[in-house]
């Protein structure tokens, strides 16, 4: 099953290797990874996107929790949370392409950050399959590059990841 | 006083009490080295090579319970001390490691002996870090040594680059260290103890399953009150040995793959197992899928949360100190009114003792050829059982495991987890630095001491009388049994050929050699040894039978009560 797993961990070099280690040496799933410090800076805050069976994911919050840069960790999916994920597209948009693409844009309310006589870039933010279906939407042979951040994750009301 | 960070490296050891450090110099830590000269409290151990002063300072450390510390070069140096790093890893020993690296300024330009440090040991230790400013060593130091030993001990490196060691600082070594991310649980949940009391007195097949972690945390008396509270079977690991006394009667002898009978059949059908400090790892519980087929429950102490469940489904889980559970247990089960159900408990121990009178570990000596286990047998006579003994991977291993009946903790000294071929002679110069009156001997096998036969030079140096009991099959042994039992007989690279006359290369260390070819001179030649030699290192190479194969044996992806016993063959 896939799961969401938050990440509060001292802002230091090397912490984010400590924790890629750890997944690629026990055999674990990475299916996204983000990472940015916190409002305090001595923190840095990761989601990670994984999947395993129940066992599997217990002995990934453990063994993260042992990491001694580690400070806390969550499984947000355990309870209602929020997940967002950024993209950026880089379409083709010449002729009448390029009105088809901004109506498209619309409608998944994502905004055109960059335009050229012969493309635009355009900003999307949503979970994954929101992400996904606006590709789908779209005239595949128009997209020039995609950029997705990954997944960032909040839980809901008083669930809060905090030291 | 602001002091260089070569002398603040020399001042927090002191500080830490470290009596000796084992390592070898080289261009990124000879400023430290430097300050080694001009004082002469800490003691250096020039070892011969990186990998031996790690497995050194690894024994020093298993054998007293102190932290073992070493120190080796930049680059080929760390990658030397590798191997040694990994098997204080596995087995959960409390090491102290300080590495020189290139001047900061270099890091990263591929300089002479530059290698990442911190990044090839990363997954082999507790926890590392690099210097980067001379005011931060003392309290990474300080951080290192609160790291190493706390929680689930291990080894921790702290990287120092050779600019570091040079800058100036005020010295202050702290007091005390507080990290908000590491709080390791000590006390055991009041709760799950509760549990655990109840599932004990219900139990009508009861075994305790007691590994490493009794002997990390000192707690074998409390495992022996325990036991004896309760009157129930107790079995070791392999890195359990010593931490509860193998000539109690309630003892079954080591479980596992080469467990006893006894040991893996009450392991495979009790219907409650206390677990304490133990990981029923591959080598213990054999084959997962037909250990999970029977119905037990099971009480988990450890204090390593991430080694519960891991492997086994667990029904009371208990995250703390062994020593603190086991204590709380003992005054619990001292409370209680009840107690396990005497009959049931004897239906069990009859069951047991009929197992027992299968005589798993026997053998025979004939007249002509030297049993492997003969000698392990005489060497456990001989030193009243109560030497220090260190072991090397293999056949031998195995037999000074089975054959040796530790009573006391920390005597047993082997690379359990990672099951390092070479530890033997290094870890008996640790084991033997840290008890300078013990009686400490090496059992090890033609193929194993090869690996780090460059110590005899380091015994030499710091006159470190160790009996050395080579069991020289012309084997690799274990190799060779698995080829005999799994490959059809086809012993691919297994048979040593061309070896040293180990009596002349004793010789040549300026060592004592002594070549034993016949059963009737195995008793004699170890009395000279321990008595006449007691001084002196001797290499004892001990002819023994080329086809002796370790029983009773749970092959590869078998269940444990699935055992090939010698007398089936």
């Amino acid at each position: 099953m896939r799961h969401i797993i938050s990440i509060l961990l001292e802002n230091e070099a090397g912490a984010l290797s400590r924790v890629c280690g750890l997944f690629s040496a026990r055999g674990y799933n990475i299916e996204s990874l983000t990472v940015a410090p916190t409002e305090d800076a001595s923190l840095s805050r990761m989601t990670i996107v994984t999947a395993g069976s129940d066992a599997i994911i217990e002995q990934i919050t453990k063994q993260l929790n042992k990491l001694i840069e580690v400070v806390k960790v969550v499984d947000l999916s355990e309870a209602p949370h929020i997940e967002r994920e950024l993209m950026l597209v880089k379409v083709r948009a010449v002729g009448k392409d390029r009105e088809e693409m901004k109506r498209i844009a619309d409608i998944f309310r994502g905004r055109i950050i960059d335009v050229t006589e012969t493309s635009y870039v355009i900003e999307l933010t949503g979970n994954g399959s929101k992400l996904d279906a606006f590709l789908e939407a779209i005239d595949r042979s128009l997209i020039m590059e995609t950029v997705r951040t990954g997944v960032s994750g909040i839980g809901r009301g008083d669930r809060i990841l905090k030291v | 006083m602001q002091l260089t960070g070569a002398e603040i490296v020399i001042r927090c050891l002191q500080e830490e009490n470290v009596e000796h450090v084992f390592g070898y110099p080289g261009g990124s830590v000879l400023y430290i080295y430097d300050e080694f000269f001009k004082q002469d409290k800490l003691k250096h151990v020039l070892v011969r090579h990186e990998q031996a002063a790690v497995h050194a300072a690894d024994a020093y450390s298993r054998s007293s319970n102190k932290i073992g510390v070493c120190m080796v070069t930049s680059g080929p140096g760390v990658t030397n001390a590798v191997t040694g790093i990994a098997t204080a890893y596995m087995d959960s020993i409390p090491l102290v490691i300080l590495t020189g690296q290139v001047p900061t300024h270099y890091i990263g330009e591929d300089a002479f002996q530059e290698c990442d440090t911190v990044g090839i040991t990363r997954p082999c230790v507790k926890h590392n870090f690099l210097v980067k400013d001379v005011r931060d060593l003392a309290v990474t130091i300080k951080k290192a040594f609160y790291l190493a030993k706390t929680g689930r001990p291990g080894p921790v490196l702290v990287d120092i680059p050779k600019d570091i060691t040079m800058h100036k600082c005020e010295f202050e070594y702290p007091k005390t260290i507080e990290m908000r991310s590491y709080n390791p649980i000590v006390k055991g949940h009041p709760g799950q103890i509760k549990k655990a009391v109840q599932l004990l007195l219900d139990a009508k097949r009861p075994l305790i399953y007691a590994g490493g972690g009794v002997i990390l945390s000192n707690s074998s008396t409390r495992l022996l009150r325990l036991a004896h509270l309760l009157g129930f079977p107790v079995t070791n690991t392999l890195m359990g040995l010593g931490g509860y006394p193998s000539t109690d009667r309630q003892f079954l002898g080591m479980l596992g793959m080469h467990g006893t009978y006894e040991a893996n059949m009450a392991m495979q059908t009790a219907d409650v197992i206390l677990a304490v400090g133990a990981r029923f790892d591959d080598r213990v519980i054999g084959n997962q899928v037909h250990f999970a087929s029977v119905q037990r429950k099971i009480i988990h102490i450890d204090i390593d949360p991430s080694s519960i469940s891991k492997r086994v489904k667990v029904e009371v889980p208990i995250v703390g100190d062994v020593g603190e559970v086991l204590e709380e247990l003992c005054k619990q089960l001292t409370a209680s009114k009840e107690q396990p159900e005497p009959k049931a408990l004897a239906a069990w121990w009859k069951e047991i003792d009929a197992w027992r009178s299968k005589k798993s570990l026997k053998y025979k000596q004939g007249k002509e050829i030297i049993m492997p286990q003969y000698v392990i047998e005489k060497l456990y006579e001989i030193t009243g059982g109560d030497a220090f003994v260190t072991s090397d991977v293999g056949q031998h291993q195995m037999w000074a495991a089975q054959y040796y009946k530790f009573d006391k903790p920390r005597r047993w000294i082997n690379s359990g987890g990672l099951g390092t071929m070479g530890v033997g002679l290094p870890y008996a110069m640790g084991v033997k630095l840290a008890n300078p009156k013990a009686t400490v001997a090496c059992v090890t096998g033609e193929g194993s001491i090869q690996m780090n036969i460059q110590e005899l030079s380091t015994a030499k140096q710091f006159r470190l009388p160790i009996k050395i009991i080579n069991l020289n099959n012309r084997y690799l042994g274990m190799v060779r049994q698995w080829q005999e039992m799994f490959h059809g007989n086809r012993y691919a690279e297994s048979y040593v050929d061309a070896l040293p006359d180990f009596v002349k290369l004793a010789e040549a260390y300026g060592h004592v050699g002594m070549k034993i070819e016949r059963p009737a001179d195995v008793e004699p030649a170890l009395r000279e040894a321990f008595t006449k030699h007691k001084n002196d290192l001797v290499f004892m190479d001990f002819m023994t039978d080329q086809k002796a194969n370790v029983y009773p044996m749970v092959a590869a992806g078998k269940g444990l009560s699935e055992m090939i016993l010698a007398e089936d063959l």
